[in-house]
């Protein structure tokens, strides 16, 4: 078992309250509950060579949401066509976008910066439901 | 000296190797072309030939398919002024070693060609991931212009920004360029993905490509071809001619026509189907572009 000194606690403490601060400075409010100040549901989306990751992401029609983006390697793209939305997604950076579903519906999303041999099956699927 | 094309040859050199005949005076698209000024040639169009791509299912003549092309270019009785390819010479790869050895020996299939005068564009396959610096060290400037027989023909980089673009740099370019040119002037564009949003959702399209035609729309008599949807496709922007190549690697279904953006699998039953090339014939007195598409042939061999 091991035994951590008073001291020891405080600076992991220190550490952790600023890791924490931090992590919400960059990432906003979605690690503190998952919808922004304005209220949106934050949906959490990352990419990488070749997929997205959650692929699949349900909606409701008329509940707004941000999409925040983020790369685990290299420059995407991401892309509603039908929902006029689109977004380049680069390392380093939490790219966000905020959307109100107002149809019911399928909607495909994909990545349009090119980013190698599977490039063109990089693609993902929302459902917006009633 | 002039080539003048009897329409008779044309049509019998339409009608070899079970090739479809595709005329403006059947409803395609066709090039609105000045009279009087231009003098009737062939160029033929190759694209997409993604040499190195490897899929038993869906081509299992991957090696022997853009030498099958070669063969039947030069087997053409009428021989083409020059070629162009629009783009996707090879596969893409992340080793700039193996990128650099399917680019020499494309060079070396190509090589094989009759017409000497090739004029290379890439594709996103070939460019996109090293911004074209592999390219231009085997095929050189990835957009230039060329004047052919009355015809200005410009080749549009939409690939070497990975994003799709065509850019500020050089759309201004391109603005530069077409300032020398007549209002009535002939002009070609050559490019690798369509300029207009052709189906988005598959990334056919440009995403700057709007600008491009909007440089170009004050022009009576412009045509694009292009390559990228590895199928024919014939479209109008105005009146603005678009004309997209078969692939001579993989074919692709109809913008649209399935869930998700997959190559047509191989069928032994129609080996080659969907690929192909093209031979145009630049007509000025049918004020006109007319078409042939040629399918690959099983037993062409260099």
């Amino acid at each position: 078992m091991i035994k951590r000194t008073i001291s020891e606690i405080n600076v992991t403490s220190v550490f952790g309250m600023v890791a924490v601060f931090c992590f919400v400075t960059v990432f906003g409010i979605a690690c503190l509950g998952a919808s922004s100040q304005d209220g949106a549901k934050i949906i959490k989306i990352s990419a990488r060579r070749f997929e997205y990751s959650p692929q699949e992401i349900t909606l409701k029609k008329g509940a707004p949401v941000v999409f925040q983006l983020t790369t685990e390697d290299r420059s995407h793209g991401f892309n509603i066509p039908s929902m006029n939305l689109r977004a380049d997604v680069v390392p380093g950076k939490v790219t966000e976008l905020k959307v109100t579903p107002q149809k019911a519906g399928k909607y495909d999303f994909f990545c349009d910066v090119f980013c190698g041999s599977g490039h063109e099956g990089m693609s993902g699927k929302i459902t917006v439901t009633d | 000296m002039t080539m003048e094309i009897d329409r008779r040859e044309f049509l019998k050199l339409a009608g070899m190797g079970g090739v479809v005949f595709l005329s403006g005076l059947g409803g395609q698209p066709a090039l609105s072309f000045a009279g009087g000024k231009s003098k009737d040639f062939f160029f033929v169009q190759l694209s997409d030939s993604h040499w190195g791509f490897e899929g038993a299912k869906i081509n299992p003549d991957a090696g022997g398919t853009l030498i099958k092309a070669v063969k039947e270019v030069n087997s053409l009785k009428q021989k083409p002024d020059f070629i162009v390819f629009t783009g996707d010479l090879t596969q893409t790869t992340d080793d700039t070693n193996v990128r650099k050895q399917r680019m020499k020996e494309f060079k070396q299939i190509v090589g094989e060609l009759d017409t000497k005068v090739v004029h290379f564009m890439p594709g996103e396959h070939d460019a996109s991931l090293d911004q074209g610096a592999t390219y231009k060290d085997f095929f050189g400037e990835t957009h230039y212009t060329f004047d052919h027989k009355g015809v200005h023909f410009i080749t549009i980089d939409n690939v070497s920004d990975p994003t799709g673009s065509i850019g500020e740099a050089q759309l201004e370019w391109l603005k530069a360029d077409l300032a020398k040119q007549k209002q009535d002037a002939n002009i070609v564009v050559l490019t690798h993905r369509p300029l207009f949003d052709l189906y988005p959702q598959w990334d056919w399209a440009t995403r700057d490509g709007s600008k491009a035609i909007d440089l170009l729309r004050p022009f009576q008599n412009v045509t694009v071809f292009y390559g990228h949807i590895h199928q024919e496709n014939h479209h109008m922007t105005g009146h603005i001619a678009h004309h997209s190549a078969k692939s001579l690697m993989l074919p692709m279904p109809p913008a649209g026509s399935m869930p998700k953006r997959q190559p047509i699998p191989w069928n032994a039953a129609e080996p080659y189907k969907g690929m192909g090339f093209r031979n145009v014939l630049s007509q000025s007195r049918k004020d006109q572009y007319q078409l042939n598409e040629y399918p690959i042939k099983e037993d062409a061999t260099v």
